[in-house]
């Protein structure tokens, strides 16, 4: 059975980065499909990348991570940099984050306005 | 704010590659895009030899490695730098993908170099002055891996150009990468042909 847990942006937001990414990473581990609020800040995405990997086992072999955000139609250079400053300063509330297990999601395929989330059958580790 | 603005410019036009002694000029992007292949293409041309072996088995490549000092010469110009070649980033890694290629006990010892290849990737971000994102140009260019090291890179103010390797597949588009990240530089080539290279060591020195 497929476990969908929504976040609010609320929920993360007096959280460090630490705290955040790890609280993310648990439920991912714990094979849930994560629906975030909003989306991490730059370098958190990064981060959760790494810190997947440092998880990595014979059990959790890592996540799958989709994130879709509505761009607007301003597409002028200053636009494109307050909206890019104002994500590595404080995160966004705009759009959502999708990640989940890897042994659960097969892939999350994206084009600029829509997400799609293919699973696979689970497979029994050892 | 306004610093911000003026750090990106000055770091974009002004330190790209002049005056500095070591520039580092990285590869990065996710597995089996032809970051190697391209190393090796660029130590082939103007050093003579390669830079590490290249498979079709992802994840190939499980340790940073370095070419110092190479020379690039284009219409009378020339530019030097240290070329880093990355471990592909990804957000999975399961030793069970290589078993058709491997026995279990390989397998998994790859897996795990992989795992710590891409830490080391990502804790080399903020070393580079430069970076070539090199992706394979058949492949959906809207993957979040992509989209995570161009969005850090450009918050970094590192300046990025985007490699379309493959063109010589089929299946390759070009234009598809173009759409995805519209404000970047992105140069068609195959790496493994050499097609384009010459567009390519052009663009790179023109940055200068």
């Amino acid at each position: 059975m497929l476990t969908l847990q929504f976040i609010p942006y609320s929920e993360i937001s007096n959280l460090d980065s630490e705290h955040r990414l790890k609280k993310l990473l648990d439920l991912a581990k714990e094979d849930k499909i994560i629906l975030l609020e909003g989306r991490l800040k730059e370098d958190e995405e990064t981060q959760l990348i790494k810190k997947t990997m440092e998880s990595i086992n014979e059990k959790f072999t890592g996540i799958e991570l989709g994130v879709i955000y509505p761009e607007g139609k301003d597409h002028s250079l200053y636009n494109k940099l307050r909206m890019l400053l104002v994500r590595v300063i404080m995160g966004s509330r705009g759009g959502f984050t999708i990640i989940g297990p890897a042994n659960i999601i097969k892939e999350i395929k994206k084009d600029p306005d829509k997400i799609q989330l293919f699973t696979k059958e689970q497979k029994k580790r050892k | 704010m306004f610093d911000g603005f003026r750090n990106f410019f000055d770091k974009l036009f002004m330190n790209l590659f002049k005056g500095k002694k070591k520039i580092k000029l990285g590869l990065y992007g996710p597995p089996n895009g032809g970051k190697t292949t391209l190393a090796n293409k660029i130590c082939q041309d103007w050093l003579g030899e390669d830079m590490g072996s290249v498979s079709p088995i992802a994840h190939e490549t499980r340790e940073i490695q370095i070419k110092e000092q190479i020379t690039i010469k284009s219409k009378g110009k020339e530019l030097s730098f240290n070329l880093v070649d990355t471990p592909g980033i990804a957000t999975k890694i399961d030793y069970e993908d290589f078993l058709k290629f491997m026995d279990e006990k390989t397998a998994k010892t790859r897996a795990k170099e992989a795992t710590k290849g891409v830490i080391d990737s990502i804790k080399w971000l903020d070393d580079m002055d430069t970076v070539i994102v090199v992706l394979d140009a058949t492949k959906d260019p809207y993957s979040q891996v992509n989209l995570t090291i161009i969005g850090n890179l450009q918050a970094r103010n590192i300046p990025v150009v985007i490699a379309a390797n493959k063109v010589d597949l089929k299946k390759a588009n070009i234009k598809r990468i173009e759409a995805a990240f519209p404000q970047y530089k992105v140069i068609g080539m195959s790496a493994k042909f050499g097609t384009n290279m010459d567009g390519f060591y052009e663009t790179l020195i023109s940055m200068a």
